[in-house]
């Protein structure tokens, strides 16, 4: 079958690779009929995330058609057209049963990694690196999901493909950050970053009661998006000074919530950006957090900041100082996708929640080392570029 | 100029780096390894309760075929069984360094048959990996990952 496969730092190709097969009695093998680009990747193809080999097959966000299933797939049926969660849970561990699929404990079959690196294990998660171990990602034209009864979710007629697939990681994570954030009716809340997750993240603020959304990022167009899309209040940070307009549109408190949604590779303004791009570029530091800390000095004191861009490791000049003395609650995770998913697909399919107009270029599989292109840098106005493998 | 800011920023680390060791001559070396390591019990907790993990007293398999001492009890806070296991045999000296590399280590084998018995009791199953049917091609870097992949199956908390 075809795939696109990550060959190197930077560097993507569509190949012809063994198709999957159902390796274990919960599996099923699913159609990818949507596969979308995620910022997350972005960490993949630039190399920092250390656990990739070449040729393995990236993408996590995606939906399709179940055409086989193993002999203990009890839910799901083949034929059935499925939004799949980008974080695999068993479903029945601790943290699953407990809602936390992302710390599932027995579906990461390379444990020793994320261990050595985090002191603990973590899910596995589609076309994420051996650490997170070692599954296929979505950009092919099939995949194996396994614990699929636990992992795949049926879209309810009405629903469209390009709305459902972003209930696959976007949206669900969007909200994640958002409630466990603590967003409270009258809340005022800031997210930094307007890509999908950001978007998502303040859409959820608002259903969730917020009083007031402010969304920050530096792009024109991603600004003017979630403006209009999103309907709510947005910064350019390049042309103010964040804290200072945060306070300002805050009675001076701050922001109740601030939620990251930018993740390692985040850009800045001034000598801050200059200092952990030349210290991340040098590997003296794994991970920038220019919005991490920009978060923390922003937020009020007593609130809350929620994590929700990916980080891998160490990360210089935190502001511990600030998140103790002004009695922050910090909380990050990759997403609990499975515990959102039902209730996201509800919230489209009453339209409430808005998520196909993230799909701002549609195109084949075969262009996708293009797509990518234009993801990354952020040509052509992308938001994500979405590929269609049967089209 | 980018070379040039690189540069200076190398220097600044290799200067950075030479004062610290030559600030730390002279200091007696912290004990970097658990003394203790060869012996501990290796606890794991499963989310069933006592009678489901052994009933009747009978430990469950992979387990139960493990050459190593092993005991449980409740876990606190509805969490379900500790269970806490060590090999029978604690090999010391040259003969325990050598075993892992050699792929016969038995505190390696009492893990991952910890593991695998938590996989099976909570869910029937236990998960393989997509690198079963490679993708991949092999590249020298690859190698490198290959080596410290090679053992990550076997790691991990418990």
């Amino acid at each position: 079958m075809k795939a696109l496969c990550w060959q190197g730092v930077n560097e993507l190709s569509v190949e012809q690779v063994p198709d999957p097969a159902i390796l274990n009695s919960q599996d099923a093998i699913v159609k990818v009929t949507a596969s979308t680009t995620c910022g997350s990747d972005l960490h993949l193809l630039g190399g920092y995330i250390p656990a990739m080999r070449a040729g393995d097959v990236i993408g996590h966000e995606f939906i399709g058609e179940i055409v086989d299933v193993g002999p203990e797939a009890n839910r799901r049926r083949v034929g059935e057209r499925v939004v799949v969660c980008s974080v695999i849970g068993c479903g029945r561990c601790w943290a699953c049963s407990h809602d936390e699929w992302s710390l599932c404990e027995n579906s990461n079959p390379n444990p020793g990694v994320t261990d050595l690196m985090w002191g603990g294990t973590t899910a596995g998660i589609f076309g994420y690196s051996h650490a997170m171990g070692g599954f296929r990602g979505s950009h092919a034209e099939y995949v194996r999901v396994p614990f699929v009864d636990y992992n795949a979710f049926p879209v309810p007629e009405g629903i469209s493909d390009l709305d459902a697939l972003f209930a696959s990681d976007a949206a669900p994570t969007g909200w994640m950050g958002a409630e466990l954030g603590g967003v409270k009716p009258g809340d005022v809340v800031a997210v930094w970053g307007c890509g999908g997750v950001g978007q998502m993240a303040a859409r959820a603020a608002m259903l969730l009661g917020a009083e007031r959304v402010i969304a920050i990022d530096r792009y024109p167009e991603r600004l003017a998006m979630t403006a209009r899309r999103v309907g709510c209040e947005v910064v350019d940070y390049t042309s103010t000074d964040v804290t200072a307009e945060l306070r300002e549109r805050t009675g001076g408190r701050g922001p109740d919530v601030c939620v990251e949604a930018v993740g390692m590779e985040a850009d800045g303004t001034g000598i801050e950006r200059v200092y952990d791009a030349l210290k991340q570029r040098l590997r003296l530091e794994q991970d920038r957090p220019i919005a991490v800390r920009e978060a923390i000095h922003a937020c009020r004191k007593g609130g809350s900041v929620f994590v929700l861009g990916v980080f891998a490791g160490l990360v210089d000049k935190f502001p511990l100082g600030a998140l103790m003395n002004k009695g922050l609650t910090l909380r990050g995770a990759q997403q609990h996708g499975q515990r959102y998913i039902p209730k996201i697909l509800d919230r489209i399919a009453k339209g409430d929640l808005s998520t196909a107009y993230l799909a701002t270029h549609t195109m084949t599989l075969d262009e996708g080392p293009k797509g990518y292109d234009l993801f990354k840098h952020k040509k052509d106005g992308c938001v994500r570029a979405v590929f269609r493998p049967w089209a | 100029m980018k070379r040039l800011i690189a540069g200076a920023a190398v220097l600044v680390a290799a200067g950075l780096g030479t004062a610290r060791w030559a600030a730390s001559r002279g200091r007696r070396p912290a004990v970097a390894k658990d003394p203790l390591e060869s012996s501990r019990w290796l606890g794991i907790t499963i989310n069933r309760s006592p009678d489901e993990v052994a009933p009747g007293g009978h430990l469950p398999d992979p387990l139960a075929r493990a050459d190593a001492e092993v005991r449980m009890n409740r876990a606190p806070g509805d969490r379900g069984t500790e269970i806490y296991a060590r090999p029978r045999e604690h090999r010391a000296g040259i003969g325990g360094l050598l075993a892992r590399p050699r792929g016969d280590d038995a505190r390696t084998a009492v893990r991952t048959a910890l593991r695998e018995t938590k996989c099976l009791l909570e869910t029937g199953d236990v998960l393989r990996s997509d690198e079963e049917i490679g993708t991949t091609r092999p590249t020298v870097t690859g190698r490198v990952l290959d080596m410290a992949l090679g053992r990550a199956a076997e790691g991990g908390r418990l």
